[in-house]
């Protein structure tokens, strides 16, 4: 048993990577989620504590059961091929950036107390936010400064609700929260939605992620909103309020993926949709609803990674990722495009792929509390799925048109981390048993079975060929250069708009205040050049030096009286 | 840009995209037909509906895109909306 919290690996070496160059840091790069990873799988078991006593608080560091070591191995593995993605990158903070942001996902999912969640809750706020920053133009500036505040928002959310939950329970532990702890308990649960991009709370995620540099963005989709979600199945597990926002979040996004031109925004509403799998999974709250909600989290970062991987490397060749002005792509992209669909395929749920034996769990879990009318949206939501993410991002790209544009195949490095993704993506799909054997609760279920099986490729093909049907007719809408108003509007347009008309109205008050005193005044000054006291002599205007040398002649008269005694 | 001379590709000959949506109509078919041949498990009454998933799927998509159409005339604005226009070159 040991007494290491795997972050600390991340950690010394993100500060060894910002001290060397070249080859000595991309084996850093490659060893660390190895070494991680192996130190998880091997050298720590389920039930470990490790506390420690500051200030009379009793920080648990390290808390080690089946549900914290599902998410390590995850991000030791995100971590991986996100890393073999960005060797070629020279930039050292990014690098560091990537390490530390890494690492406080790890330390975040280890915490075993509300403080040490909170500390390692900002350092992936901060860690995070020069991904974005890096890519360097005055737009990513922006974006990345609205990505923090919204991101230390809930950090500060956070350590408000822990202290309130410890003052009202004496106990800082991260357990089972629940909102029955009042005003504590809702704090945390928004703190944990800002990050789970809850709806009216998620801009941050589709306005950020896109504008994040190629390999940065493959790092965001992996992290924050994980572990959100895994904070969430740990303290509010079964709380149903969040059946009726999982449910909103898998459906709203899907429209606007669906007219979103920024490819790899369409990819950012579609995290927000396959969250809401996880989310509605959590709120049902039985066995079999969580295990769902944690292993749809293990497979999508696995195929959303891919899958930012897959629109990186064509941002990174081609210098654009707009949908209006790709397409054809296969020619000169063919492993990529190959790459992609199985990415794809897995976000699709196509039986044999990675999102097909999680994703069931959820719907299962649906029809078993009987809760027909979610698990009918639900099912609208995975179709749609299919049509934004599985059909709109590979045809945009590699075919549709061709946009005349003729580049390279992808560097071998993004090569490889696409195919250590994919590989996943099928290995978990065709042998589910591994990934169940993971999964924190036990629960019987097997998700191959002749009627998934039919109804879920009845399910696809149909929308394939939906897809197919509309733009025979011509009906689907085209890829246009656009911006689609979302929440960000509120704070982008609505709030500065309202200062500014604020502030012109106050100008506007501010001048015909002072006109109507000055007229006022003038006319009070003319008036009294019309009555007889304006030819009196006192009532002229006078210098005012004249008016001071009079007032001292008068003091020095008094001074004088006082001096004489004649005052007294 | 292309060099004069560039190969054909595999979906440069219509012929060839034609036969490949064949082969998809083909599998749509046989799908809806599968389930009167197979017998699936009941969870809800819906299910009972012939093809049931397979008119969903199609009706949910066609919504779906139809539903968006109509928001763009609602939510799109111009690329310099905010006044930042996309970093993409």
């Amino acid at each position: 048993m040991s007494e290491l919290s795997p972050f600390l690996i991340y950690f010394a070496a993100a500060l060894a990577a910002a001290c060397v160059r070249g080859l000595p840091r991309q084996l850093l790069l490659l060893a660390t989620p190895v070494a991680a990873g192996l130190y998880l799988w091997l050298g720590l078991t389920p039930g470990t504590d490790v506390t420690y006593t500051l200030m009379n608080y009793e920080l648990t560091v390290l808390r080690t059961d089946k549900l914290s070591l599902l998410f390590g191995y995850l991000f030791c593995i995100a971590s991986f091929f996100a890393g073999i993605f960005s060797l070629h990158v020279k930039d050292t903070k990014q690098h560091v950036a990537g390490m530390m942001y890494a690492g406080s996902a790890l330390g975040a999912v280890f915490s075993g107390d509300l403080i040490t969640l909170f500390i390692f809750w900002e350092l992936l706020a901060i860690s995070s936010v020069f991904l974005i920053w890096a890519r360097g133009t005055e737009r990513a500036l922006r974006a990345g400064m609205r990505y923090l505040v919204y991101q230390v928002l809930s950090g500060v959310l956070l350590l408000a609700g822990a202290l309130v939950y410890h003052h009202n329970t004496g106990s800082l532990a991260f357990d089972h929260i629940g909102l029955d702890a009042g005003i504590a308990g809702w704090l945390i649960f928004i703190a944990f939605g800002i990050k789970c991009a809850f709806p009216f709370l998620h801009s941050w995620l589709t306005d950020g992620y896109p504008e994040a540099t190629v390999t940065g963005t493959v790092f965001l989709s992996a992290f924050t909103t994980k572990v959100a979600v895994y904070a969430l199945a740990r303290g509010f597990a079964g709380e149903e309020i969040m059946v009726y926002i999982g449910v909103t979040m898998a459906c709203f996004p899907i429209f606007y993926a669906v007219i979103e031109n920024d490819l790899r925004k369409v990819l950012a509403y579609s995290l927000i949709n396959q969250v809401g799998f996880m989310v509605t999974g959590i709120g049902i709250g039985t066995a079999l609803a969580l295990n769902g909600a944690v292993a749809h989290a293990f497979s999508d970062v696995i195929f959303k990674g891919l899958l930012f991987m897959s629109m990186g490397a064509v941002l990174y060749r081609t210098g654009n990722i707009n949908g209006s002005d790709l397409g054809g792509l296969y020619k000169s992209m063919p492993k990529t495009t190959l790459l992609c669909i199985i990415g794809a395929l897995s976000i699709s749920a196509f039986p044999l792929f990675s999102g097909f034996v999680s994703k069931s769990m959820v719907m299962t879990a649906l029809m078993q509390e009987n809760h027909g009318y979610f698990w009918l949206l639900m099912l609208f939501a995975s179709a749609g799925v299919f049509h934004h993410a599985g059909i709109k991002i590979p045809y945009f790209a590699f075919f549709h048109h061709d946009s005349g544009i003729r580049t390279e195949e992808a560097p071998r490095n993004m090569l490889i981390a696409m195919g250590v993704a994919a590989a996943l993506c099928i290995f978990i799909g065709s042998q589910p048993q591994y990934l169940y054997a993971l999964l924190p609760w036990e629960v019987e279920y097997w998700p191959y079975d002749l009627t998934h099986v039919l109804a879920q490729t009845q399910l696809l093909f149909f929308s394939a060929l939906a897809f197919v049907w509309l733009n025979k007719q011509g009906l689907y809408p085209p890829e246009l250069r656009s911006v689609n108003l979302d929440a960000e509007w509120f704070y982008r347009r609505l709030v500065p708009a309202g200062a500014q008309h604020t502030l012109a109205l106050l100008r506007r008050m501010k001048e015909t205040m002072l006109k109507t005193l000055t007229a006022h005044m003038q006319s009070v000054k003319n008036e009294f050049g019309k009555s007889p006291m304006a030819t009196y002599h006192l009532s002229e205007s006078w210098p005012t030096g004249s008016m001071v040398f009079w007032i001292s002649a008068i003091l020095a008269a008094f001074l004088l009286l006082d001096i004489s005694g004649l005052g007294r | 840009m292309s060099e004069g001379q560039e190969k054909i590709h595999f979906f440069d000959r219509p012929a060839n995209v034609e036969r490949l949506l064949k082969g998809f109509y083909a599998i749509c078919i046989l799908l809806a037909l599968g389930d009167f041949v197979a017998h699936r498990h009941i969870g809800f009454d819906w299910e009972r509906i012939p093809a049931f998933y397979a008119l969903y799927g199609f009706v949910a998509c066609v919504l779906l895109v139809l539903i968006a159409k109509q928001m763009r005339k609602i939510l799109m604005r111009g690329e310099d909306y905010y006044g930042d226009k996309s970093g993409n070159e």
